[in-house]
């Protein structure tokens, strides 16, 4: 099998990789990398796997690729993946751009800050951050969230239009993510969780397998609110 | 013309599509907007240009784009794009997306954080910003061009191998930024600093003239 995907279910772009790739049934190896034990600080997979030492990464025979949206591209250029996820039009294809550059500074940047600073940071540390801090970062990502329903759901069922495209899937992936640290995103947000909700549903097992260990923490760290 | 470019010399991705354009000879109606006076935040922009309220944007006739990187490939597709900015060869291609990928929360958003923290917010709220914050942010973006060395100027002249590509335009226009500060990247960075100087000879006169009024307020920075 020429195609292998390095990952980690705990990363949001190694997710949407891996359910890319599963519901476009594209074969590939299974790669998982535990970032938990820095099995990707190691020199075997800087020199083996990816100079950038983080997941998602794929080797294609010799040729190896980070950036999942670069990833997506080169699949879709050079794999059969079903045209939906990068529809070949150009305006169309344009829109899906659009939005795929918007959330790195976006979408991902701050539900990912959130994350680090609510739930890695004190595993990492021993310490919880300071509440002024972590009250600025978490005003941030809700601010973010806000735009989401204002700037990119206020006209279809999908970021794009009408139709499930890889933007809604990196979407959905980071919007996930800050449930590991007990904030709910759709909560208080009813375009942003329908969204989501269509996303979850379209996309089935494959998103529900990706998603679980993501799942099983949340719901654990939902009770330890309580 | 049905090429409109929404544009402000003071925004990095700007520049990149301005340099990008002017040197491709693709016709455009240039249309500046002035950032500092608040041009971008009135509901005349928001309706009728983006409702992003940003720059750069591109409208082509009725179809209306944000999102440089978005733009360059829109353009590569649509226009007569000189091949080497953004190769059709899909393995050259995808190097070129791998950068472009990485740099928006790498070099762009250390860079360009910098230079908000340094510059506009004394001119935004009146002061300084507290020295220990000011210092992170310093130290994000001098960890950050080091490893513009490391990771992608080590192995040939420019960011993607031996030719000059979008990704090294993009990168530039991000690394000239801090200059407004008064901070220049490419002091005790020798290998990012010929990669610069390369950029800005080969992409002249364009590249020079879109930095123009940077270049002036990196002079006058430095003297103060």
């Amino acid at each position: 099998m020429s195609l292998k995907l390095y990952y980690d279910f705990l990363s949001q772009p190694s997710r949407a990789l891996y359910i890319l790739l599963k519901t476009s049934k594209l074969p590939f190896e299974d790669c998982p990398v535990a970032l938990r034990n820095g099995a990707h600080l190691n020199d075997e997979f800087k020199y083996n796997v990816s100079r950038f030492q983080k997941v998602p990464v794929i080797h294609d025979g010799d040729f190896k690729l980070t950036e999942s949206v670069a990833i997506l591209r080169y699949l879709s250029r050079e794999k059969n993946l079903p045209e939906f996820w990068y529809p070949k039009d150009s305006k169309k294809q344009a829109r899906v751009d659009e939005f795929l550059e918007w959330q790195h500074n976006n979408v991902r940047a701050f539900c990912a800050l959130y994350f680090q600073k609510k739930w890695l940071f004190p595993i990492i540390t021993g310490k919880e951050m300071e509440p002024k801090k972590l009250a600025g970062y978490k005003k941030r990502m809700e601010d973010c969230l806000d735009s989401m329903e204002i700037l990119w759901l206020s006209n279809g069922k999908y970021i794009c239009g009408d139709n499930l495209t890889a933007a809604d899937l990196w979407a959905a992936c980071e919007v996930e993510q800050p449930r590991l640290a007990s904030y709910d995103p759709t909560v208080g947000r009813p375009i942003l969780g329908a969204w989501l909700d269509r996303v979850r549903s379209e996309l089935g097992e494959n998103y529900r397998v990706a998603h679980e260990i993501l799942n099983k923490i949340a719901t654990k760290s939902q009770k330890a609110k309580m | 013309m049905s090429l409109k470019l929404y544009f402000d010399l003071l925004s990095q991705p700007s520049r990149a599509l301005y340099i990008l354009l002017k040197s491709s000879k693709i016709p455009f109606e240039e249309c500046p907007i002035a950032l500092r006076k608040g041009a971008q935040l009135t509901d005349e922009y928001k309706n009728n240009v983006s409702r992003f309220q940003k720059v750069p944007v591109v409208h082509d006739g009725d179809f209306k784009m944000t999102e440089s990187v978005a733009i360059l490939r829109y353009l590569a597709r649509e226009k007569s794009l000189p091949d080497y900015w953004y190769p059709k060869d899909s393995k050259r291609q995808v190097r070129v997306d791998e950068f472009l990928e990485w740099q928006h929360n790498n070099v762009r958003a250390t860079c360009a954080k910098y230079f908000m923290k340094k510059w506009i917010f004394p001119l935004v709220t009146g002061q300084e910003l507290e020295p220990e914050k000011l210092a992170e942010y310093k130290q994000s973006m001098e960890d950050c061009l080091d490893s513009m060395e490391t990771l992608w100027l080590a192995n040939g002249n420019y960011i993607c191998g031996d030719k000059l590509t979008a990704a090294d335009l993009w990168a530039a226009c991000e690394v000239e930024q801090p200059r407004v500060t008064g901070y220049d990247p490419i002091v005790g960075r020798p290998i990012l600093g010929a990669w610069l100087d390369r950029i800005r000879t080969e992409v002249d006169p364009h590249y020079g003239e879109a930095h123009a009024i940077l270049n002036k307020i990196a002079m006058k920075s430095q003297k103060a």
